[in-house]
């Protein structure tokens, strides 16, 4: 067990392995956005659905290796998505005080301050999104990348 | 006793065991997997207790994305933890001491649940999210509207810190590209563009002669 590395392991011959995983990568992806979606009536949101949406990846990587996983997903864009969810964030709250608002307050946002409430919590919720999964994503990479120290 | 004190009970005696089992075992390998199974017993108690962001969030992260950070590590580290040189007994000690403190303090919480207790009965913050969140958002879960529009600072803050791990991480972690000029025993050289580090390093190696024997 000693000389795997978790993000380098092929199993190029584990074939229930692999179909398996190309099954269920999509319906995580989907559960994530549904996570998502769904806060806003049940248990969910943007943290729990970046963690979801960036465990897809780490799945693919675990079991295709870390160099296709960053073929499909390069660090450079999950460092850039863990950077822009907090621009996101921010962002809504500016759009707030551009729209004659205080800053996060959502309900300047569009006419109906019920609305604007609605849809400035997608919006942050997405910023969440966004920055958890990319955090989440290149944590992983960065211990994954790394080999052995000692032989 | 009802049913669901009965379940809570259990389910404490299982993360009370799982606990301990982590602490004695040396095969981190089994180590990790039990923090795996600590944190999925943890997401069930707060599913008994009725905060079911928190345990969806407990179950993510905990059992599942740390699990395999942590694999990550192990991969690096080795998978048998050495024995300890010492025995530990002045740090048992402080942890009795300090256990007993708190499980003393919590005497003094009131009882779990209870609808009189104070957190509930807040005029002005609990009692507000309670009565107006739906016609403030028209969004029926309270605990979003909570994190994301009534505390929307406190959760742009935590976005902000999870964004600071991340770089944190990397700072330690990921090597970046290389500098335009590197020290090296005891003299700066330049690092002509396009140059690998292991070029870098074979290249100041020979021009050291002598003293970079080592292969330090």
């Amino acid at each position: 067990m000693d000389d795997r590395n978790v993000g380098q392991l092929p199993m190029d011959d584990r074939v229930i392995l692999r179909v398996g995983t190309k099954i269920l990568i999509p319906f995580i992806l989907l559960f994530a956005l549904y996570v998502q979606f769904h806060g806003d009536f049940g248990p969910g949101g943007g943290f729990q659905a970046g963690v979801i949406f960036a465990a897809a990846f780490v799945l693919y990587a675990l079991v295709f290796g870390l160099d296709q996983a960053l073929k499909a997903m390069p660090m450079k864009v999950a460092v850039l998505c863990g950077a822009m969810g907090v621009v996101i964030y921010v962002g809504v709250g500016f759009l707030a005080m551009a729209m004659g608002g205080e800053f996060l307050n959502y309900s300047v946002l569009v006419y109906d301050p019920v609305k604007g409430q609605h849809y400035g919590i997608i919006g942050i919720e997405v910023g969440v999104l966004v920055t958890v999964f990319g955090v989440m994503l290149s944590l992983f990479y960065a211990f994954a990348g790394r080999r052995r120290i000692d032989p | 006793m009802d049913w669901i004190g009965a379940v809570t009970m259990v389910l404490f005696v299982v993360l009370a065991v799982t606990g301990v089992a982590v602490i004695r075992t040396r095969n981190l390998f089994g180590a990790v997997m039990l923090a795996g199974i600590y944190s999925l017993v943890s997401a069930v108690l707060f599913v008994v207790m009725d905060a079911v962001d928190v345990a969806f969030t407990e179950a993510a992260v905990g059992a599942g994305i740390s699990t395999v950070l942590l694999l990550g590590t192990l991969s690096i580290v080795g998978y048998k933890e050495k024995k300890p040189e010492h025995q530990p007994i002045l740090p048992f000690f402080v942890v009795l001491v300090t256990g007993g403190i708190l499980i003393y303090g919590t005497s003094d919480i009131p009882p779990f649940g209870e609808a009189l207790n104070p957190a509930h009965q807040h005029e002005m913050v609990s009692r507000y999210y309670l009565d107006r969140s739906y016609d403030d958002s028209h969004i029926p879960n309270v605990v979003t509207t909570v994190l994301g529009s009534y505390r929307g600072y406190d959760t742009m803050g935590e976005t902000v810190v999870v964004f600071a791990a991340m770089v944190g991480v990397l700072l330690l972690l990921v090597k970046g590209p290389l500098p335009k000029r590197v020290h090296y025993h005891g003299r700066w050289h330049k690092v002509p563009p396009g140059t690998t580090r292991d070029e870098l390093l074979a290249e100041l190696r020979a021009k050291d002669g002598n003293a970079g024997g080592s292969n330090g």
